[in-house]
């Protein structure tokens, strides 16, 4: 489902960082996959790859078969089937909840305003908020934003769900019905790489880890191998430190 | 809300109505002052003459258009009608009743006045106060349409565009408006007239060329402020609309632009007010607007005291509405 080869990326402002370095992966329909490291360990770089909110400079990200790179490739319809989540919600705040949802699926899903409305509909429901679709963004708490943030992706009905530390902006008591949200949409077999910092998610949920450091996949496998038998000094160091 | 009263340095003690007392007092003295000066060097102030400048009675005279007699005198209302007949020849002239000067039976020649009736006129100051406000809301229309589309360029990847923004808004920027006044008219103005000119086609009036110069000069600086209201949007805005597979222009329409208009009502609303302060300049090239105006009716009234005063006045009046109205605009779109 979404196969990545050999890419890197560097940045050069502020100042140059190699963010990328020959990372390669696959990611099979249907798996959950957390990506865990230190901060600036290109994590966040590798997620945001994946749907080209930022260009890998070289090598090959197939997303459902499609190379992304390749100019000729419309982005905005793979992006589409691509949902994201990001750490600031960054939901739309001139527009209500309602609205928040509506707006991508009339736009790009040319749904009718009945349909998008009762997508909508289902969609609080099932992220608990359905109380709430008339009022706008800065009335509502953390985790009910974020929940609005998750199903406003999932209202385009995409086949792969990228998650870029959707609980590090959230007061401690509002990550649960945040990752219970997302707990929930893994069993329901979505596809999903989450960039996390909450292990007991990635212990209970994921069917693989990723770590990454400077920029490189240092180690990936099973939560069981990586949390009871990490192979690499680096993992080992890691994980001493945040558990 | 209490606790941020308590910020100002001023609550309503009996020393903030003493400083009420002396705002007071140095308006009257500076008034007071003015008027004093004025009596020194033995002006008169006559305000009673200012009026007849922004409405007037004409009378109005009706002369006959041809020879002949007075046939009869219909009546139709407060109205009637002189029909003056010579041969088969016949001609009807309404008038009110009250300004009739001739009898049924008079013999009358070409240019005989018939009839002469009061009828009020717009002044002077009136006119150019119109023709001000007329042309600062054309050249707000295309400094808005304009500053749009160089403040969308200006942010834009694509090097033409983006260089064609900047050459225009530092060009703008960088030269005084009273020379690109001139440039407009007496530069661009020549060769465009001479060239429909050349063609057989009808000359472009002057106030279209003062209106282009305006509207440009607003475009430029609403450009720049487009661009800041653009850019102080955080960039998870456009992301979080482009990850949902919105096109660019798409994420433009819907996310980013109503919520930077929103923040740059207020540095508009004083382009604008700028805008229209700047428009006296075109009296320089025969646009009568309200300050050529003013100049114009203080030659032959000699009162340029209560004239500018006047003058400004009307001009504090459009401004005041304009920035009123923005206030207003900026508050309903914060409800919604």
């Amino acid at each position: 489902m979404i196969d990545v080869r050999n890419v890197y990326k560097t940045f050069f402002v502020p100042h140059q960082v190699q963010a990328l370095v020959d990372v390669s992966a696959r990611i099979e329909p249907g798996e959950v996959v957390v990506v865990i490291g230190p901060s600036g360990s290109g994590k966040s770089t590798f997620l945001r790859c994946l749907n080209h909110l930022e260009t890998a400079d070289r090598g090959h990200i197939f997303i459902d078969g499609i190379d992304i790179l390749d100019r000729k490739t419309d982005i905005n319809k793979v992006r589409a089937e691509v949902g994201m989540v990001f750490q600031s919600f960054n939901l739309f705040p001139h527009k209500t909840v309602q609205d928040n949802i509506c707006l991508a699926q009339r736009v790009v899903r040319k749904r009718s305003k009945g349909e998008a409305e009762q997508k909508t509909f289902t969609l609080l429901e099932k992220v608990g908020i359905r109380d709430k679709a008339g009022v706008y963004p800065d009335q509502l708490s953390g985790g009910q934003q974020q929940r609005v943030a998750i199903a406003r992706a999932l209202a385009m009905d995409p086949k792969i769900m990228l998650f870029d530390e959707p609980t590090s902006a959230l007061d401690p008591e509002m990550i649960g019905e945040v990752l219970d949200v997302m707990k929930a949409l893994a069993k329901e077999g979505m596809t999903m790489v989450c960039v996390t910092h909450e292990m007991g998610f990635a212990r209970e949920v994921a069917d693989r880890v990723i770590f990454m450091d400077e920029g490189k996949i240092v180690e990936e496998g099973t939560p069981e191998h990586f949390f009871t038998s990490p192979t690499h000094d680096r993992t080992k160091l890691f994980l001493s430190q945040i558990l | 809300m209490d606790s941020a009263s308590t910020l100002y340095r001023f609550k309503k003690t009996p020393s903030y109505y003493a400083w009420v007392a002396v705002f007071i007092l140095i308006v009257a003295a500076t008034i007071g002052g003015l008027y004093y000066s004025t009596q020194e060097i033995d002006y008169v102030w006559r305000w009673y003459r200012i009026p007849r400048y922004f409405a007037y009675q004409d009378n109005v005279e009706i002369r006959a258009e041809i020879d002949g007699e007075v046939d009869r005198i219909e009546s139709q209302g407060n109205e009637e009608s002189i029909i003056v007949v010579k041969d088969s020849e016949e001609a009807s002239y309404r008038v009110p009743t009250a300004g009739i000067r001739v009898d049924e039976g008079d013999f009358i020649s070409y240019g005989d006045v018939l009839a002469t009736y009061p009828k009020w006129k717009v002044g002077i100051l009136l006119q150019g106060l119109w023709l001000t406000l007329k042309v600062s809301v054309i050249a707000i229309v295309f400094g808005i349409f304009v500053g749009l589309v160089a403040g969308l360029a200006r942010i834009s990847s694509n090097p033409a565009l983006k260089w064609s923004s900047i050459t225009y808004i530092e060009l703008i920027r960088g030269s005084p408006l009273l020379v690109q006044i001139f440039i407009w008219y007496f530069v661009l103005g020549t060769l465009f007239n001479t060239l429909l000119a050349k063609n057989g086609l009808p000359q472009v009036q002057p106030l279209w060329f003062g209106v282009a110069a305006l509207a440009t000069f607003t475009g430029a600086y609403v450009a720049e402020i487009v661009r800041a209201g653009i850019q102080s949007i955080h960039k998870g805005q456009m992301e979080a609309a482009r990850s949902l597979g919105m096109s660019y222009p798409q994420s433009m329409i819907h996310v980013i632009l109503p919520q930077a208009f929103r923040r740059i009502i207020p540095p508009l609303a004083g382009q604008f007010i700028s805008l229209i302060k700047d428009s006296s300049l075109l009296g320089i090239i025969a646009i009568r607007e309200l300050t050529k105006a003013t100049r114009e009716v203080v030659t032959t009234s000699l009162q340029p005291f209560e004239l500018w005063f006047v003058c400004a006045l009307l001009y504090l009046i459009l401004t005041f509405t304009l920035s009123m109205l923005l206030q207003y605009m900026e508050r309903r779109m914060l409800v919604s």
